[in-house]
């Protein structure tokens, strides 16, 4: 039992916190909104230092670091809203290294270029809908019924301008299918969930962060608006929140890296309930930044916008409470839940 | 970071597993609606395994178990249905008194709490003070070798059945209130106290207590005169190391499941085909989940010497927050079957639902308010200015 990060993990951390702190600043993420949601300096950035390979087996050229470096590095990111697809990226390489036969393209990929992505909806007619850095991605790994896809046709640039400034596009994907292992899918899936669960936890700790710096500066009715209780209590509750949610990601992350039997359900679990404490606290910091807060001056707005936006990439999220229900008590009765 | 249990651990849960199917029966928690929330004959089951020593560190003469066995011992309790109170308080008074108490409490009371035979309880708020609880105002003076007490502790639960109350009292008016308060360890079978009942919406009976003129030797003292701050921060350290509460919701989410499962509604449809109720479910059994992290998470803490004042709040907010919740929402869900109390045969499970219902609101409040504990959230976690 280490729920504390390891030194290990401390150093990936600041290694990457440094990284982007320094080359996604606000300024990075608002240009990337501008010009369809990617930064192509970032990507190339983030390749040079290890991140766009670090998880991925040593022997093709990856960094071999684990599952929970990982999710430490996708909470930095999100914490700086990084335009780049860290995390559709690694999630979709590291099934193709799995699935095995791919070896010279997961080394590729490993450095970053050609640039890759999940399909997490399944395609309908051919054409895979709102797939995350689908405006970008050279590679596209999608779910079929007969089983994965891997798709490597040319990327449109054409994002779907979107509430979260992120740079989805719909895809038309081949039909040629390279793997029947649906188990490798599902995994891949639950790889996007934990992680995505871990950037949203520092998301939520960022904008908590933003928000009581705010309110030490901040003066009204003659005081800092940082010594009111009624802030003090919600800032508190949201930090309550999103702490538990780190700890619940990471438990999900370390499970499925450790292939505990339970590691999908706490996967699904940690997703929703890190984009919920996420989206509290992006609606607290907004709230007591008073009218600043909505303003596109202030950078809480682009918080708020990406907490909405990250969880919808895979659907309603009661479609999400629905999938779990289906495992813990069976699926319900049909046409009760059409 | 690293979820898994050490062999031993998952060895004592097995133990501790084994122990509450052999050990608690329907009829011993059926006891507790007289509103009493002890199990003699458990406890002293407990005491004879060394399970209430066990949390108390060895170098202070306890079993020096680890705080991951603690908080082992204290879910599977809690999943079982099983009343914790007396376990946490024996727990804590012990170690209190073996790191600030004379040789006279360790060597006669100590031993008697540890096996078992003698039980306290805390009196630390008052009828004018209870989140302040440093405003303390019961008076303990000076009276040639002895002390005088006077004054009156309110929420003394357990002090009907208890050999001896854990007394804050002021002993310097004078200085700052943090600054002039002494604990005393007193068997309340000493003349001038008088125990009155407090019942409450929750079913657990509580006590207001009153001390006239009581007679105490020093040697019930704990811990230095005006040092009693120190001691309070003793307590409250071993309160969040073996802290119970984080599991208050499974057993109303059993309850809840199996009414979904098995209650028919007018339209013939059952309440685990809604998608709404599913989702609450799910809802609930993620804060268990986040509630599971917590309490391991403290217990990591505990166990590599770090003081966590912060994380204990955090605990104790969520998991007393979500629990009410849960109430509410699964209580809504069985509609007006629901009011139904643990008097009525027809009850669901024996009321269950409806009793953790009325139960739910004692735990946002008692042992820290959320209020409180989101003070020390906001100040010492998010280095927020002190505001009250």
């Amino acid at each position: 039992m280490q729920t504390r990060l390891t030194e290990d993990e401390l150093a990936v951390q600041d290694a990457f916190r440094t990284f982007f702190a320094n080359e996604s600043p606000s300024t990075v993420v608002r240009e990337a909104e501008r010009t369809g949601g990617f930064s192509t300096e970032l990507w190339a950035g983030l390749a040079t230092i290890g991140g766009t390979g670090m998880a991925l087996p040593g022997a093709v050229g990856g960094g071999d670091a684990t599952l929970c470096d990982l999710a430490v590095v996708a909470d930095v990111y999100g914490a700086h809203l990084a335009p780049v697809p860290l995390i559709e990226h690694a999630v979709a390489a590291r099934l193709l290294a799995t699935i095995g036969g791919h070896d010279e393209l997961v080394g590729e990929l490993a450095n970053g270029t050609p640039l890759a992505t999940i399909a997490l909806r399944p395609p309908v007619d051919g054409i895979a809908r709102f797939v995350p850095a689908g405006a970008v991605a050279d590679v596209v790994l999608a779910h079929v019924g007969d089983g994965i896809v891997l798709d490597r046709s040319a990327p449109s640039g054409e994002t779907l301008p979107n509430t979260g400034g992120l740079a989805l596009a719909h895809r038309r994907l081949t039909d040629d299918v390279i793997s029947v292992d649906h188990a490798a899918w599902n995994h891949a899936l639950d790889e996007w969930r934990g992680l995505t669960a871990a950037a949203y936890v520092g998301l939520g700790r960022r904008v908590i962060e933003m928000g009581v710096e705010y309110s030490r500066e901040r003066v009204q009715f003659g005081v800092p608006i940082g010594t009111f209780q009624a802030l003090q209590q919600g800032y508190a509750d949201a930090s309550t929140r999103i702490e538990g949610a780190h700890l619940l990601a990471h438990r999900a992350v370390w499970a499925l890296e450790t292939r505990q039997p339970d590691a999908s359900r706490l996967a699904g679990m940690a997703l929703l309930f890190a984009a919920e404490a996420a989206r509290f606290a992006t609606d607290r910091s907004m709230q007591y930044h008073g009218g600043y807060g909505f303003s596109e001056e202030y950078d809480v707005q682009l918080y708020h916008r990406r907490a909405t936006a990250w969880i919808l990439q895979l659907g309603d999220p009661s479609l999400e409470y629905a999938r779990l229900a289906d495992g813990e008590f069976g699926p319900a009765v049909d046409g009760r839940m059409a | 970071m690293d979820f898994s249990f050490p062999p031993e651990a998952e060895a004592f849960r097995s133990e501790v597993r084994d122990f509450l199917a052999t050990n608690l029966t329907e009829e011993m928690i059926e006891a507790t609606h007289d509103g009493t929330m002890h199990i003699p004959a458990l406890h002293r089951a407990m005491a004879e395994r060394g399970w209430l020593s066990g949390p108390v560190p060895a170098a202070l003469g306890g079993g020096g178990r680890s705080a991951l066995e603690s908080v082992i011992l204290n879910e599977e309790m809690q999943l079982a249905r099983a009343p914790i109170d007396a376990m946490g308080v024996t727990v804590i008074v012990a170690a209190i008194l073996l790191e600030h108490g004379d040789d006279h409490l360790k060597q006669h009371v100590v031993p008697r709490l540890l096996d078992g035979s003698s039980l306290a309880c805390f009196g630390y708020s008052e009828p004018e003070f209870g989140s302040d609880v440093a405003a303390a105002k019961t008076r303990a003076e000076r009276d040639g070798d002895e002390w005088l007490i006077n004054g009156a502790k309110m929420w003394t639960t357990m002090a009907h059945i208890a050999d001896y109350v854990l007394l804050l009292t002021r002993t310097d008016p004078d200085v700052p209130k943090h600054k002039g308060l002494s604990f005393f360890l007193v068997p309340l079978n000493t003349p001038g106290i008088e125990i009155q009942p407090v019942p409450t919406m929750a079913i657990e009976r509580s006590n207001a207590t009153f001390y006239d003129d009581v007679r105490l030797g020093d040697e019930w003292r704990v811990g230095d005169v005006n040092g009693g701050w120190s001691v309070m921060k003793t307590a409250l350290k071993y309160e969040r190391g073996i802290a119970g509460g984080q599991f208050l919701s499974p057993p109303v989410i059993d309850a809840a499941v199996d009414w979904a499962q098995n209650h028919t509604r007018p339209d013939g449809t059952k309440p685990i085909e809604d998608p709404t109720v599913r989702e609450k479910l799910i809802r609930a059994l993620i804060d268990v989940e986040v509630c599971r992290g917590f309490a391991y998470h403290c217990a990591d803490l505990a166990n590599q010497g770090v003081m966590f004042g912060v994380e204990g709040s955090m605990t104790k907010l969520f998991a007393s927050e979500s629990y009410k919740r849960h109430c509410r929402d699964f209580h809504d869900m069985m509609g007006a079957e629901g009011l139904l109390t643990h008097e009525s045969a027809d009850a669901h499970l024996g009321g269950r639902i409806e009793e953790n219902l009325r139960h739910s609101p004692v735990t946002t409040i008692y042992g820290g308010t959320s209020e409180i504990n989101r003070n020390v959230v906001a100040e010492g976690h998010l280095g927020m200015p002190r505001a009250r």
